[in-house]
């Protein structure tokens, strides 16, 4: 008995923070168009969030392209088609690692920073200051930092893809001797465009959407004690993880059937 | 005040090489171009088996590309696949007694129309119909037919 209302709760707290979450996100998404007049505050959370990642994502990216190069190289081979090797690298960063190793990334170096941000504010009670100032807390901390992560996300992921395809030619055509015009010519058959960047790029907007949202969420709701803040974040980095992979699947699903 | 400005102009670099990113993995990694032309005129096919071929295959002619495959579906009263491409307007003097034939590129590459040229003094017109077609070459059957003829010819020793 003890443990099925222990499950009751664990399914009432699940169902209430989405609630919380998309309730929280219908009063960011009220506040916005207001936060957009003071763009320069945009602006400079888009340089903390999406600039300042941008040597990570950058060199991820290349080492993920090389991987990518030398094992499809290495299982190509087995079947003679190494001349497929940059319709599988470009392929599998476009559709796939792309925009899901760019969130994971993007909850672990930005995402973090915005909830202890957010979170610290709340707990030195400026937050409160604001309010006794009369200025919406939300506006003017929360939706920049909103919009900044929903805009960096697909930045980040674009230049993610690109230079992990120039990491994969690197290794399969410098070092592993695939021939250049058949890596590109065989990639330019087979990506689509539709399918397959755009389909990428609206997967890297939900993500980013929800990274960002889950991370000023957890920011705002923390609890204003030093451990507060510190499992606010943990819980930043947990959750955004699931929902990326969750999301993944969805819009995969989604994806593949409805095209 | 300086600090504040190198900020902007970091984050408007950051924003434009995301875009140039984005723009790259356009155009020089998909097949956009089939997207582009829609100038041109239409040309129909029958075929008793198209196989693999896909919808925005390549239509070639000695090699190079010359147009697009626009659709394929099922004749209902002959059971033939009828595939309509789209030919470039530039290749305005293909005669029409040309024949297509279903290719496919390498061993396990994606398969594409070949036309190779007739000696005929007219030329195909939208709507014209290609009248000498090569079907598919369909691996099983091919094995199967391989097989036949070995039994039959062992048979026969």
């Amino acid at each position: 008995m003890g443990l099925l209302r222990e499950l009751y709760y664990i399914f009432l707290g699940f169902f209430q923070g989405l609630g919380a979450c998309f309730l929280f996100l219908f009063r960011i998404l009220r506040c916005t168009p207001a936060a957009l007049l003071r763009w320069r505050i945009i602006w400079q959370q888009i340089y903390s969030v999406g600039a300042m990642s941008l040597v990570l994502i950058m060199v991820s990216g290349f080492f993920v392209g090389m991987v990518m190069g030398l094992q499809g190289y290495n299982t190509l081979s087995k079947f003679a088609a190494t001349s497929a090797l940059g319709t599988l690298v470009a392929l599998s960063l476009l559709r796939e690692l792309g925009p899901v190793v760019t969130a994971l990334l993007f909850a672990g170096r930005a995402g973090t920073a915005l909830t202890s941000e957010i979170g610290l504010m709340r707990a030195t009670e400026q937050i409160a200051g604001m309010e006794m100032m009369a200025v919406d807390p939300v506006r003017r901390v929360v939706v920049p930092r909103f919009l900044a992560g929903a805009v960096s996300v697909p930045l980040l992921t674009m230049i993610f893809s690109a230079v992990g395809i120039l990491g994969g030619f690197v290794v399969g055509v410098s070092f592993m001797g695939v021939d250049s015009g058949a890596f590109w010519s065989q990639m330019r058959v087979n990506v689509d465009l539709w399918d397959d960047v755009i389909g990428g790029l609206i997967k890297s907007v939900v993500f980013g959407g929800a990274c960002s949202l889950l991370a000023v969420y957890e920011g705002y709701y923390s609890h204003p004690t030093a451990e507060g803040v510190s499992r606010a974040t943990t819980r930043t980095v947990v959750n955004s993880a699931l929902a990326v992979l969750v999301l993944d699947y969805l819009l995969t699903a989604f994806m593949i059937h409805g095209v | 005040m300086r600090q504040t400005r190198s900020i902007e102009i970091s984050t408007g670099l950051f924003i434009i090489l995301g875009f140039c990113a984005l723009l790259f993995l356009a155009f020089e990694t998909t097949n956009i171009q089939a997207y582009g032309d829609t100038g041109g005129y239409d040309v129909i096919a029958t075929f008793t088996n198209v196989g693999g071929l896909k919808v925005r295959a390549p239509v070639t002619m000695a090699g190079v590309s010359v147009g697009r495959v626009t659709g394929i579906r099922l004749d209902p009263q002959t059971f033939n696949a009828v595939v309509t491409m789209r030919i470039a307007s530039k290749y305005d003097q293909i005669p029409d007694d040309s024949a297509a034939a279903i290719l496919t590129s390498g061993l396990l590459g994606e398969q594409y129309v070949g036309l190779s040229p007739g000696a005929s003094e007219t030329f195909l017109k939208n709507g014209a119909k290609i009248q000498q077609t090569q079907s598919a070459i369909i691996l099983e059957n091919l094995i199967g037919q391989f097989l036949f003829n070995k039994a039959s010819s062992g048979g026969s020793k």
